[in-house]
């Protein structure tokens, strides 16, 4: 993946680039707001890590207004030390599609990067998620499993959607708190990782092969091979 | 200033209305008569014309007509004047002159016509005694001139006078503007009791400077905060680190130590966020974020959230909420004190335990939200001590948590215009349990 990342801060922006590429994408990095509109508008990127407060006249949620203008749609994740739920509102409002504060782990990071740039076409529903021999139906809201039905409730149905959605792919914590509970706060407690091993439980439940992993300091990942 | 022009434009007016208005009066009474004489020399030509004067100056009541008929060789033919006055050398112009009619000295105003028929000119003068006017228009004068001055001096003085009462009233106003600037924050403009505008003025200010001391304090509590709750986590992360490094001597346990460094300040900036967030409510300055819900579809919401930490724990966790209860506050802060309290309870309370979250509009119309465990409950005078910030009861200290949730909880009550009250369960059982009671204001 081409990724722009437009941080001023020399040190968080050389931990994040390498961390990237490390990941395997290719990353641009710009110092100051304008040179990011500049980069921004005249090539093409997959997605789009910008700071909020940014020197040179352009911050980041004007970027994003700019871009948007212009029709641009690129993906937009926000880092920010501005976490008040206002700010938040903010740069989502302005145009951003997810929002980082600072500081984060770099794991956060990488996922809601792969996260906004592999994000479901909206053009093309799904009606019908698969893993492995792992099924569900957004229609009629069922989840099967080697043609056996597994009850779960409302919201572990949400939950499992989520990381189906993102199969392959690292979801964390907040991330599962923010896009299937709505909350945004810190919950003190692992009450996500509760809800994910009841989750497991139900659908691993004679079955040997489990589909819904934890990776090691940063989430879980729903996939077919171990 | 404005009196003051005000009044000379009154007067100008004045001036206009009465001696000009005599003026003009006395101008076409004397247009009207030239013009009637005029026609009868048309009529009955000269003869006629002398005839028609001689009536008119016999006739003359008010005694101030003046005419004047002189023929070609300027001989006079009627009238009461002896000579023609200098002034009157073209037909169709007004003139003033101090002229002898019938031999009595008088200030007039004419109009001359010059009457043309067959080659030969007889001179019209039509005119009137002004002496009466004009002495009436020097009385006017005197007048307007006396009232004139009179008013600009009360003008002056009065605006004087008010300026000295404002002063006198605002002065109070602006020594506490002078003192708050010079940093007592203390000080307050005294109210008067009059309840006239200067009062609502000063509870304004007073209102004002509330709300400002209140946002400061709140700035003033996170940075006490800051400066003395954060540097102990920080502290015992930065000796370990230290020690760590001194004493670790394989690369597995420096790495162990550095991944204990991060979970450290990962802790210290979700107490950083805490306590921001406590700031937050605490200045009110989310009140303008203030909207409309149903609270038990939050409740419930919470309720199952953390339903399955209470159910790998064992503990019963039940809700009794009303079907609708719509309120109006600040969703987001509402929902994480209840998750707090919720977290609190799913935590303290022993395996097996049983935790309630209820809801209820009492008879007053004020909103409360109970949280109920079967756990061991605080002794009665950590219960009062529960929601100070970092406060964390002797038997808690090895369970995780920051030990500001209860904070949070208080915060976001107070910005309700609530509060927050801690008691137990069930009284006099053992372990008495403890009970958490938001309560928050009617929304009317």
């Amino acid at each position: 993946m081409r990724i722009l990342l437009v941080e001023d801060d020399v040190e968080v922006a050389r931990f994040v680039k390498k961390g990237l590429q490390e990941a395997g994408h290719t990353v641009e990095h710009a110092a100051n707001g304008r040179d990011g509109l500049f980069l921004a508008a005249s090539e093409q990127f997959d997605i789009l890590v910008l700071d909020r407060m940014l020197p040179g006249g352009v911050d980041g949620v004007r970027l994003v207004e700019t871009l948007r203008g212009q029709g641009n749609r690129t993906p937009v994740l926000f880092l920010s030390a501005l976490g008040a739920v206002d700010e938040r509102v903010k740069g989502l409002k302005a145009g951003g599609d997810d929002y980082l504060v600072k500081p984060f782990a770099f794991a956060e990071l990488l996922a809601r990067v792969e996260a906004l740039a592999r994000r479901p076409s909206v053009d093309a529903p799904a009606t019908r998620l698969r893993v492995a021999d792992l099924e569900l139906d957004l229609l009629s809201r069922t989840v099967t499993r080697s043609a056996k039905k597994i009850d779960v409730q409302p919201r572990e149905f949400r939950l499992l959607e989520h990381l189906m959605r993102h199969a392959g792919q690292v979801v964390t914590r907040t991330m599962l708190l923010e896009k299937v509970w709505d909350y945004h706060f810190d919950p003190q407690t692992n009450v996500i990782d509760v809800h994910v091993s009841r989750l497991r439980q139900k659908l691993d439940k004679g079955f040997d092969k489990p589909l819904i992993h934890t990776v090691r300091n940063a989430g879980y990942m729903i996939r077919a091979e171990p | 200033m404005v009196f003051a022009a005000s009044s000379l434009v009154l007067v100008a007016v004045l001036w206009w209305a009465t001696a000009g208005a005599l003026d003009r009066q006395l101008a076409a009474a004397i247009r009207a008569d030239a013009v009637a004489l005029t026609e009868r020399w048309r009529d009955a030509g000269a003869t006629g014309l002398a005839e028609a004067i001689g009536e008119r100056i016999a006739l003359d009541v008010s005694n101030d007509a003046i005419y004047l008929l002189l023929d070609r060789q300027g001989q006079r033919l009627a009238g009461n004047l002896e000579a023609w006055p200098v002034s009157a050398h073209s037909d169709g112009i007004f003139s003033r002159a101090s002229v002898a009619r019938d031999g009595v000295p008088a200030d007039a105003r004419f109009l001359r016509r010059d009457l043309t028929a067959g080659g030969e000119t007889w001179r019209l003068l039509v005119g009137r005694d002004e002496s009466e006017r004009l002495q009436l228009r020097l009385v006017l004068t005197e007048g307007v001139v006396w009232s004139l001055g009179a008013s600009m001096l009360i003008a002056f003085a009065g605006a004087a006078l008010i300026r000295r009462a404002l002063e006198r009233r605002l002065e109070p106003t602006f020594r506490t503007a002078t003192g708050i600037a010079a940093g007592d924050m203390s000080r307050r403009v005294p109210i008067s009791g009059r309840g006239d505008e200067f009062d609502r003025l000063g509870q304004g200010m007073n209102s004002m400077l509330d709300r400002i001391e209140t946002l400061m304090q709140g700035v003033r509590g996170v940075s006490d905060a800051i400066a003395h709750d954060l540097r102990t986590p920080i502290a015992r992360a930065r000796s370990k680190l230290e020690e760590s490094l001194s004493v670790a001597s394989t690369e597995q346990e420096l790495r162990a130590a550095v991944e204990q460094g991060i979970a450290d300040l990962d802790n210290i900036s979700r107490i950083f966020r805490a306590l921001l967030r406590i700031a937050e409510a605490e200045a009110g300055a989310r009140r303008a974020a203030f909207a409309g819900f149903d609270l038990p579809a939050v409740l419930a919401d919470a309720a199952e959230f953390y339903q399955a930490a209470a159910e790998a724990r064992e503990q019963l966790l039940e809700t009794d909420l009303p079907a609708s209860l719509p309120m109006v506050g600040d969703r987001d802060l509402l929902l994480q004190a209840v998750a707090n309290l919720l977290d609190n309870a799913v935590k303290f309370t022993p395996d097996g335990g049983k935790v309630l979250l209820a809801a209820r509009r009492l008879e007053d119309g004020a909103i409360e939200i109970l949280v109920t465990d079967s756990g061991p409950g605080l002794p009665p005078q950590d219960q009062s001590r529960a929601g100070e910030r970092f406060f964390r009861a002797d038997q808690s200290r090895n369970t995780p948590g920051s030990g500001l949730g209860l904070s949070l909880a208080r915060a976001v009550a107070q910005l309700h215009g609530g509060e927050l009250e801690l008691a137990d369960a069930m009284p006099g059982a053992d372990p008495p349990g403890l009970a958490v009671r938001l309560l928050l204001p009617g929304s009317d």
